[in-house]
């Protein structure tokens, strides 16, 4: 069961169970919703964009602990990236969630991202953990309508 | 954690009262043998879909290596053998249910089709703008979005007869719903998300009295408890072989001859005919009117012989072994820390839901099944349940009569198992 160990890191509960920028963003200037029909997982996302350069996000929603963990990371990771340092980001993301980076050349970047490279292994899994990214970019693309990972 | 003979053996002991052998049982279904991530498969997701006994897969490899032909067309033999087995298992379904004709048994691909096919037919022909369809607020989706198309395109009113927090319906508020302007009443027999048993008998008696007809949702009923039909006194029953130890694709839909009859066709094509012409087509006589083209015949020689089984092992003897160890279950569940049930129903069949507090359902479905424990986690499509109790989600472990005490055991250690990751 090693690598339930390996999904469920200590980072990971800690966000689950303490959510960071998990509030309603007042002054964002972009917002959109997740929806994960699967297991329900739900996301509003809200961004403040200032001069292309991410300056506040926060969300609030209901999840798995790998939805919630994956959102709360993301918020702190966005902060002062421009929109095309987030989207590179969750290139990098993604190919980390879907097994296709190579952990000995690249990775590096990641920094606490890095915590879900178990995700994975657990395929049904990954769309918990790419909502809160899918609807990032939703949000930055300012896409109305619902976000869905299905 | 037991090895899988440990299991069987452990199994074996659960005495045979009545002549119900779980272990016997257990040995008839070839996936139930199999090891998961190194540990024995322990099945309870049985509402989603069962697995099949050897019976049920002999009955369909016999179809195709045999006797593989087009039904109602061929004057060879093999359609002779084809045709002969498909009316076969259509009567042992009319006996199961004992319906009064055969002819009042349509196959169907699942219960989601033969609710839709009500809808669609007996729905669109009858209902009138203001009219209003009740419904229950513990239906699967599939016996609520089809209403909802016909009564948004007819004008109608799709009403919504409350429960309980038990998870169980309100009688008086049920009844008190029922107007001179309700025109059908359509209702789940066995709650897929809560294991309620529906005191259905009583709600169609309530129902007729105002000329109301009733169809009755039975996929999660048929595989725990004997119907019958007739007794009753439900217009329509539907029901998925899948969710009976049958395979996918194939289901009955039973209807009143008197109401089948008067209903118009449901989709068009060969079989449902007897005689077309580019003017005019004279529609063929019950059932065929309601099974157009080629019908899934290997899936309905594998429900025959799927029922053959389940009336072989006795649904009685099942029952009572099912509610052993749904009570058993019920029982150690609910003493686990922060593990609270939804559906507590006074009446229950085979399913224990519940939350975990703090612990999201995916997250213990995840950490249970690479303990090799099989359940549903989400929800089990029925989203108003799940608003209903304020719940994005439960955990379901659903059973099936050769689920053993001993799963259930597993799945309070895998229980613990997923405490113990988000102490």
């Amino acid at each position: 069961m090693a690598d339930l160990k390996e999904l469920y890191q200590q980072v990971i509960l800690d966000h689950n169970k303490h959510p960071r920028n998990f509030h309603k963003l007042e002054d964002a200037n972009r917002k959109a919703e997740g929806f994960n029909a699967l297991c329900g997982d739900r996301i509003t996302l809200y961004v403040r964009l200032e001069n292309d350069v991410i300056t506040d996000v926060g969300f609030e929603g209901t999840g798995c602990a790998i939805f919630k963990a994956s959102a709360s990371l993301m918020t702190q990771a966005l902060k002062g990236k421009t929109k095309a340092e987030a989207a590179a980001l969750f290139d990098k993301v993604h190919k980390m969630l879907t097994g296709e980076m190579n952990p000995n050349t690249e990775g590096n970047e990641l920094g606490k991202l890095a915590v879900f490279s178990g995700v994975c292994e657990f395929p049904v899994r990954v769309k918990c953990a790419t909502l809160a990214w899918h609807t990032l970019r939703a949000a930055l693309e300012a896409k109305p309508e619902v976000v869905s990972t299905e | 954690m037991r090895t899988a003979g440990e299991m069987l053996a452990s199994a074996a002991a659960e005495s045979p009262a009545g002549g119900f052998d779980v272990r016997k049982i257990r040995d008839d279904f070839p996936a139930l043998r199999q090891q998961l991530y190194g540990r024995p498969l322990v099945y309870l997701d049985n509402a989603a879909t069962t697995q099949k006994p050897r019976v049920v897969l002999e009955a369909m490899r016999g179809f195709y290596e045999r006797d593989c032909a087009n039904i109602h067309r061929g004057v060879h033999l093999l359609s002779e053998r084809a045709t002969q087995a498909y009316e076969d298992a259509r009567i042992k379904i009319q006996h199961f249910l004992n319906a009064a004709l055969a002819r009042e048994i349509i196959f169907v691909r699942g219960a989601t089709e033969g609710i839709n096919l009500v809808a669609q037919t007996y729905g669109r022909a009858n209902l009138r703008a203001g009219d209003e369809v009740l419904i229950t607020a513990m239906e699967h989706h599939s016996n609520i979005v089809p209403w909802q198309i016909v009564c948004e395109e007819k004008g109608a009113v799709l009403r919504v007869a409350p429960m309980n927090d038990q998870g169980e319906l309100l009688l008086e508020e049920f009844e008190s719903m029922l107007t001179p302007r309700t025109k059908f009443v359509s209702l789940v027999h066995v709650s897929n998300a809560l294991g309620t048993v529906n005191p259905v008998r009583e709600l169609i008696a309530l129902a007729h009295r105002r000329n109301v007809p009733v169809l009755i949702d039975g996929a999660q009923a048929v595989p725990h408890l004997k119907v019958d039909v007739q007794e009753l006194g439900c217009d329509f029953y539907v029901f998925s072989g899948h969710k009976l130890f049958g395979p996918t694709g194939i289901g009955v839909l039973y209807g009143k001859e008197s109401l089948l009859e008067a209903m118009p066709p449901y989709q068009g094509g060969g079989d449902m005919i007897s005689s077309v012409t580019f003017e005019k087509t004279t529609y063929n006589s019950l059932p065929y009117k309601f099974e157009a083209g080629t019908p899934n015949i290997a899936g309905t020689i594998g429900l025959g012989a799927a029922i053959d089984y389940v009336n072989q092992v006795g649904l009685e003897a099942a029952a009572a072994h099912e509610r052993e160890v749904l009570e058993y279950a019920t029982a150690a569940v609910s003493r686990l820390p922060g593990v609270r049930l939804i559906g507590t129903a006074r009446e229950k069949a085979a399913v224990l839901s519940f939350v975990m507090e703090g612990i999201h359902a995916h997250d213990a479905g995840t950490i249970l099944d690479r303990q090799g424990i099989a359940v549903r986690t989400g929800h089990h499509c029925a989203m108003p349940v799940m608003e209903r109790f304020g719940v994005p989600a439960t955990t379901r472990a659903s059973f099936a009569f050769y689920n053993t005490k001993e799963e259930v055991e597993a799945l309070v250690a895998g229980i613990h198992k997923v405490l113990e990751v988000f102490r």
